[in-house]
């Protein structure tokens, strides 16, 4: 069984952003894995421990600096990986997804596809079906429960609140993870030194052979969401200030 | 003027609150023309609804030779099909869960353009409004290419009437089933809770909380609001309350009219989630709490005094 994991360098969640123009930020002091993606990774390699053979290949689309988010995934497991090496920043989801395909497709045909439902710093939402799209394959996003069994993969997805819709799919196809899937496992020093040796292909990106893009999203500027002021802090007991509350809540229905 | 299908989101046999702000963000005073897109189902055509915020003509989709509602694979298919017959120009819909996945197979299918969870849209200039970084900011895009698809935020664009006369129009599709996805079951793990990304009003806890059962106390004040119950990632990590309930950047983005935040301190990660809310309240013992500096009112006070005192007021008010 051949596995591919589809991974993004992303900033730090807890990391504010600063903007620095219309289309630049400052670039963020620690990046990490996209933590959607933690779940893709630890899920590849369980699919491969339980199956007893087979490879996990890890792919990404980003700068150099990604290279430290491989090798974190090479020593939670991952046997190898390849790195498309382009400027995110001036890539839609259109042009990542096909980034992704070429790169896999040059590298091998794979059974299995799993990416992060999502990335959480440009939020395309997107990747996992267009991934799928490219390959002919039928996809599944937003898992939260997976299994593999004599060639067909069950998962279960949840559907809003605390609904969940069981899924049955055939090889090969994409999986979109999401949190609750699994718990991404610790890296050990072992590991971490095992890493090291680990097979890494850079590409760069105008070595693929893309499909022209059909369709373009194009960032045009940022601006910052207008940020509220300080609380108004209600005064007096706890039962005035829940009524004043209630009273507050009566008028906000009101006016909408 | 464009032609925009708006894809109608039903519960049940109820037409979705949510689709009638998507149908004016499409309207923009009738400067185009709306197709909303239903699948038929024994549900009635909604037309009366749907033609006071503008939609001209109603389309009931209806399949055979294959289980749609067992396979979203085929649904988009199908969309894609009617899409093409009726010559749209672009296709709106919820960035609900199901809107989601439904617009990224059509979008994916046709290598066509995609936005979702937008905040704003505007169809003239083909461009769209959505949060970046997990709604630490906004950011403006154009799409280019044919047909443009977006999804919108639930509660983003408050709806707006526009009288006009539909039409109803039937839309049969004949279709193979391919098998390679197939919804086996639905499976409902808590019964009549709201769904945290459409609601209208959220009241969710953190940490302090406690405990799984301790959540009752905002169950209760829940059902007196007509609420869904959130959670911040702290709560959900200490198991107090399942995944599907958080809030925040690894968890669901929410964008009520109400949000009331209890014992949550306001982490970056739990704002970037929620900030979208129209009035946030907060309700936590610490004066410096982070979440006091950027949110509408506040108390100083603990959840386990002030959760229930509030129930109680708001079910008096109801009384009253």
């Amino acid at each position: 069984m051949r596995i591919y994991v589809c991974a993004k360098q992303v900033p730090d969640t807890a990391a504010s952003i600063t903007l620095l123009g219309p289309r630049e930020y400052e670039n963020p002091a620690k990046l990490v894995m996209n933590p959607f993606d933690e779940f893709a990774v630890e899920q590849a390699i369980q699919v491969k421990e339980q199956a007893g053979t087979g490879e996990v290949v890890i792919v990404t689309v980003g700068g150099i600096s990604a290279e430290s988010m491989l090798r974190t995934a090479f020593a939670m497991g991952v046997d190898r990986g390849i790195l498309v090496i382009a400027d995110i920043r001036q890539m839609d989801s259109i042009a990542t997804a096909e980034a992704l395909h070429q790169a896999i497709a040059q590298d091998g045909s794979p059974d299995l596809i799993f990416t992060g439902k999502q990335s959480v710093d440009s939020e395309g939402m997107q990747i996992p079906y267009r991934l799928a799209a490219a390959f002919n394959m039928p996809i599944v996003n937003e898992v939260v429960r997976f299994l593999l069994e004599n060639n067909t993969v069950s998962v279960e997805r949840e559907i809003g609140s605390g609904i969940r819709e069981a899924v049955d799919l055939t090889l090969p196809c994409v999986i979109g993870t999401t949190k609750g899937l699994n718990e991404p496992r610790y890296t050990r020093l072992p590991e971490i030194l095992k890493a090291r040796t680990k097979e890494l292909k850079k590409i760069d990106i105008n070595e693929l052979e893309l499909a022209p893009a059909a369709g373009k999203v194009e960032l045009i500027k940022f601006f910052p969401e207008p940020e509220r002021d300080q609380a108004v802090m209600l005064q007096g007991s706890i039962r005035e200030m829940t009524l004043q509350l209630a009273e507050l809540i009566k008028n906000t229905e009101r006016s909408l | 003027m464009m032609k925009i299908g708006i894809l109608i989101e039903t519960a049940a046999t109820q037409l979705k609150k949510t689709n009638l702000g998507a149908i004016s963000a499409a309207c923009q005073n009738g400067a185009n023309e709306l197709f909303a897109l239903i699948f038929a189902g024994g549900i009635a055509t909604h037309q009366e609804i749907l033609q006071t915020y503008g939609i001209h003509k109603v389309v009931t989709i209806s399949v055979s030779g294959a289980d749609v509602d067992r396979s979203p694979e085929l649904k988009a298919r199908a969309l894609i099909d009617v899409m093409s017959a009726l010559k749209l120009d672009a296709l709106l819909g919820i960035s609900s869960t199901a809107g989601r996945d439904l617009l990224a197979r059509i979008a994916a299918e046709l290598d066509a353009p995609l936005a979702l969870d937008c905040v704003g849209v505007d169809f003239t200039s083909a461009t769209v409004i959505k949060s970046q970084f997990s709604g630490k900011t906004l950011a403006l895009f154009k799409l280019s290419g044919t047909p443009f698809i977006c999804g919108l935020r639930p509660n983003v664009i408050p709806p707006k009437m526009f009288p006009v006369i539909a039409e109803n129009i039937s839309y049969h599709i004949t279709m193979e089933d391919t098998r390679r996805l197939l919804i086996r079951t639905i499976k409902k793990t808590a019964a009549d809770e709201i769904d945290l990304t459409e609601a209208e009003i959220i009241i969710s806890a953190g940490r302090p909380i406690g405990s799984a059962e301790n959540f009752k106390i905002l169950k209760d004040c829940a059902k007196a609001l007509g609420a869904a119950v959130g959670a911040s990632r702290a709560a959900v990590d200490l198991g107090f309350a399942p995944h599907s309930m958080q809030v925040g950047q690894t968890g669901k983005t929410v964008s009520p009219n109400l949000y009331i935040a209890c014992g949550i301190s306001g982490s970056v990660q739990h704002f970037a989630g929620m900030k979208g809310s129209r009035v946030i309240v907060a309700i936590n013992t610490d004066p410096d709490a982070p979440i006091f500096y950027k949110c509408n009112y506040g108390i100083r006070g603990d959840l386990f005094e002030v959760v229930p005192a509030l129930t109680e007021a708001l079910q008096k008010q109801r009384i009253l």
